[in-house]
């Protein structure tokens, strides 16, 4: 089935992707580790834009920036250069941001969503490097402060943008993009997403080939899916009543959720651009066959493996590779368990159990599962049991032995005696008929069957039970 | 007469008496002064040299005192640029060759005054009012470090360091009748120098004699990984000090003699230039034919980098701070009040040149010519060993005869400012006087050959005595 794109709606993406796995700031050696610090302790004269400062490229954030550059299938640039981005704004302490203008380290490449009818190419127009600014806090809102703090902390910060074409047609698709963006991410092991700011995303929409409208100031992907959502609905409306779209910026309010004019294109700034004569151009293709070389199993590939060596369906397999952790932990389980029903405990069970309590697979061992898994296919206990030891373990914690036991889910003892006392009465017809006719004394004999069929391991007493139940529910 | 004291002198006078002394009687003597050469000494100078004393610090240049331009970073020594906008900063760190200089036991006596932010060619437009010349009162030190050479020249400091943007070390240095250098650019770290155009500019020293210019050389000059553009390049200087220029090869720019030179400025180099063939030297003319286009091509680069050099004092940080109600009128009332005349224009001028719609006719057409200049050089330099020439087409003008006129003290830089454009090395020595004042010999090398032009101006200072006569004692 073809997506028809009633509204002729078009959404390209700006992401911001904050390499905070780099030990230090993009033009500095200040320590990127501040999330949980006082402002304005990881400064330098560098970061901080003191008179005379000078930066000098921090050459693992390059290689950072070729490896995302490579992973989303881009050309590396022979020599790339970076540039001046000149306006003024209290969190930007130069007066400039050092960004990259016409030599952008990456560009022309492509990612591969889940798209509204199948599998679709969002094309990357380029990929660049930047510094990020520091951080105001208003004091109130952003219409109405009566003043404002300034955290360089986050001064310098290397930042990759990640720019593409306006190939999505829906806000879900909006989604699967920023979600396989992260996913591609993460990996490259260059950032960890979970660290505030570690992700911000600008979105430009139009509808019926409209002018596009650029929004700002989204700071997660359900906002980004919720802003387009409004915005896109915006437009329509005002399309509907006879109103033209303007080409203009519109700041996201999350607490709203709506978008409102900041400016229109004719107040936009011209930055000025270029070139930044403190840092000389920097060769960066020659560096690229190396960094490709070591370049781990990215998610499409490893969800393509996932299927031929485990034999798992699309389902699975897209679920399993998605988060590389989740990925490594199938694959830990796999490697001791029948691949296929760890495809199913960690795909569909493990991972529900997790996103209903909002969490992690870090939150589960695999030991764990493993054993619940051998558990069930051993047949100890039932597949509901070991569900129920999945939710104990994540809502009280303890170790899956224990919990069969503690909560008597071991079905062996039973399991083995129902069979047994099935078999038995199948078997001897005429005792069964005695008993029922009134010969009390035949059950004994039933019994007797019972227990040598269970090696004498169940109780008698129950057994004498569950005959008479067993005979009772017949008759 | 005003007494001169080179760096062996005053080593001399240490053993004699002490560096505590030796640093005490330029105290004294600055103190006394009334050419403004100083816009603030250094509370700490009699210590520093006690220490030496003591024996605490040693080093080639222990106990020399020294004075800096002040766009220089010194820790704990406020660093203005000569500009209301950085009252009070006080910088936390030193610049790579404030380092440099302590740790080769140099006595820093206090910061010289300079033209605003580098920006001219007479030191008249310092905050702190302007400098005179010690041979001529009425007349201007020349500029922009026209500080570090007034106060050399008058005797209050043995030697200085300056920068030349555009002939800023050359300019005074030919005005006041000293040595000064500008070294090849990426031969002296720029880390803590205040920035004005970043591409063409180099810290470079002035002394009375050329031995103390290589001397200093030896230490300030190398590589520093915190200045991207910084080569490393291992050199000694003072093994240039001989005296032989025997088979040396002149190129003498025709256009380095155009309109509006003064006959006694140009007697006086070709005097010089007939002293070196007398010494073994040949000389031929050369055409430097893209000179006419240098003056232009430099003050837009300069003017746009200076643009956004600048953007960094708002007020915010650190410096003058003016009143508003909110941020953007606060860091503009700063800028209005906190910068002079012709910064405000040459920040005009650089924004509107890298200005949407004008960027490709002004900036990128500048590029384009320097491009032309430095081929200018890389042909001449292939066919002689140096160049020479005029270092300023005139003598020391009167001060307030040009500060009304900016375009005729743009021209003056007509000689200086294509060496700049190309980064090649350039010193000015003192070659003769026209109406009672000094006259400069302007000798230009290949890149990094700083050794030949020295060598070049030593012979000459040998066998001329034009660098012994001194100016009269101001009082």
């Amino acid at each position: 089935m073809v997506y028809e794109n009633p509204d002729g709606v078009k959404i390209g993406l700006e992401v911001h992707v904050q390499l905070n796995k780099l030990k230090t700031k993009l033009f500095c050696g200040c320590s990127t580790d501040y999330h949980n610090d006082e402002p304005n302790t990881h400064v330098c004269p560098v970061c901080l834009g003191l008179p005379g400062s000078l930066p000098v490229i921090n050459e693992r954030a390059v290689e950072f920036a070729i490896r995302i550059g490579l992973a989303l299938s881009c050309e590396i640039v022979e020599q790339t250069q970076f540039h001046r981005k000149n306006y003024y704004y209290p969190d930007l302490p130069k007066g400039f941001q050092t960004t990259q203008y016409d030599y952008p380290i990456a560009s022309k490449g492509k990612v591969i969503i889940e798209g509204e009818d199948g599998e679709r190419v969002i094309r990357i127009t380029r990929a660049h490097m930047e510094e990020d600014p520091g951080r105001l806090q208003h004091i109130g809102t952003i219409e109405k402060s009566k003043g404002t703090l300034i955290n360089y902390n986050r001064s310098g910060m290397t930042l990759i943008e990640i720019v593409s074409e306006p190939d999505m047609r829906s806000p879900k698709e909006a989604r699967r993009y920023l979600d396989k963006l992260r996913s591609i991410l993460d990996y490259l092991d260059v950032f960890n997403g979970d660290l505030e700011g570690a992700m911000r995303v600008d979105a430009n929409v139009s509808v019926f080939g409209g002018e596009r409208v650029e929004i700002k100031n989204i700071s997660s992907f359900k906002g980004a899916e919720r802003a387009l959502l409004y915005e896109i609905m915006r437009q329509k409306n005002h399309v509907r009543r006879g109103g033209e779209i303007v080409m203009e910026t519109r700041h996201f309010d999350e607490a709203r959720g709506v978008t409102i004019s900041m400016r229109t294109k004719e107040a936009e700034h011209d930055y000025r651009y270029f070139p930044e004569p403190d840092l000389v151009p920097l060769r960066v293709a020659e560096r690229a066959p190396e960094i490709q070389k070591a370049l781990p199993e990215l998610p499409d590939a490893r969800r393509e493996r996932f299927l031929r060596q485990y034999e798992m369906s699309n389902m699975h397999a897209r679920a399993l590779t998605n988060e590389i952790k989740v990925a490594d932990f199938y694959e830990d389980v796999a490697g001791k368990v029948n691949p296929k029903d760890a495809a199913v405990w960690v795909a569909d069970i493990l991972r529900g159990e997790l996103n209903y309590r909002d969490l992690g697979i870090d939150a589960f061992a695999a030991k764990d599962i493993v054993t619940i898994i051998e558990l069930v296919t051993e047949n100890r206990i039932t597949e509901q049991s070991g569900v129920e030891v999945i939710r104990t373990i994540l809502d009280h914690g303890g170790k899956p032995q224990d919990i069969v036991k503690d909560k008597g889910l071991l079905k062996v003892e039973d399991d083995i005696v129902a069979k047994a006392v099935k078999e038995a009465i199948a078997e001897n017809p005429e005792a069964v008929t005695d008993y029922l006719g009134g010969k009390e004394k035949s059950l004994n004999f039933v019994v007797g069957k019972v227990m040598q069929k269970t090696k004498g391991r169940a109780d008698a007493r129950e057994v004498r039970e569950r005959l008479v139940k067993d005979l009772n529910d017949q008759s | 007469m005003v007494t001169w004291t080179d760096i062996s002198g005053i080593k001399q006078k240490i053993a004699e008496s002490s560096a505590e002394e030796v640093t005490a009687s330029y105290l004294e003597k600055i103190g006394k002064s009334c050419i403004n050469g100083f816009v603030r000494t250094w509370d700490r100078a009699l210590e520093v040299a006690k220490a030496i004393d003591a024996g605490d610090q040693e080093g080639p240049l222990a106990g020399v005192p020294i004075a800096i331009k002040d766009n220089i970073s010194t820790t704990g020594l406020s660093t203005t640029c000569s500009s209301k906008i950085l009252q009070g900063y006080v910088p936390p760190y030193d610049a790579h060759v404030i380092g440099k200089l302590r740790d080769a036991g140099a006595v820093i006596l206090g910061k010289t005054n300079m033209d605003e932010f580098a920006m001219g060619t007479s030191t008249e437009s310092s905050y702190y009012g302007a400098t005179l010349n010690p041979w001529d009162t009425d007349r201007v030190p020349g500029g922009s470090s026209g500080g570090s050479a007034a106060v050399v020249a008058a005797g209050e400091a043995p030697v200085s360091l300056g920068s030349d943007t555009g002939g800023s070390v050359r300019c005074p240095a030919a005005f006041c009748g000293v040595v000064g250098l500008k070294p090849t650019y990426g031969c002296i770290s720029r880390y803590g120098l205040i920035s004005y155009a970043n591409s063409l500019e180099q810290i470079g020293p002035l002394a009375t004699c050329v031995a103390d210019i290589a001397a200093l050389m030896d230490v300030i000059a190398g590589h520093d990984h915190r200045d991207s553009t910084s080569i490393n390049r291992e050199n000694n200087y003072s093994e240039a000090l001989k005296d032989d220029v025997n088979g040396l090869k002149i190129g003498v720019p025709e256009e380095y003699f155009g309109e509006g030179i003064d006959e006694g400025v140009e007697k006086a180099v070709w005097d010089a230039i007939g002293k070196y063939e007398d010494m073994g030297a040949s000389w031929k003319k050369i055409s430097m034919p893209h000179t006419k286009y240098a003056l232009a091509s430099y003050y837009i680069i300069a003017m746009s980098e200076a643009s956004s050099n600048l953007a960094r004092f708002d007020g915010t940080r650190y410096g003058f701070r003016a009143d508003g109600d909110n941020w953007h009128v606060m860091a503009s009332n700063t800028r209005a009040e906190g910068f002079g005349d012709e910064v405000k224009r040459r920040i005009l001028l650089g924004t509107y040149a890298l200005s949407a719609g004008y960027h490709d006719r002004y900036y990128l057409k500048a590029l384009k010519v320097r491009t032309l200049v430095k081929q200018d050089f890389d042909r001449a330099l292939s066919e002689v060993d140096v160049l020479m020439g005029p270092t300023m087409p005139t003598p020391a003008f009167k001060i307030g005869e040009k500060i009304d006129d900016p375009l005729s003290l743009y021209l003056a830089d007509v000689n200086t400012v294509p060496v700049n454009l190309a980064g090649v090395p350039s010193i000015s020595v003192p070659c003769g006087f026209s109406e009672g004042m000094p006259v400069g010999l302007q000798i230009i090398g290949k890149h990094f050959d700083e050794n030949t032009i020295i060598r070049a101006a030593y012979s000459f200072e040998q066998n001329t005595a034009h660098h012994t006569r001194r100016p009269r004692e101001v009082v």
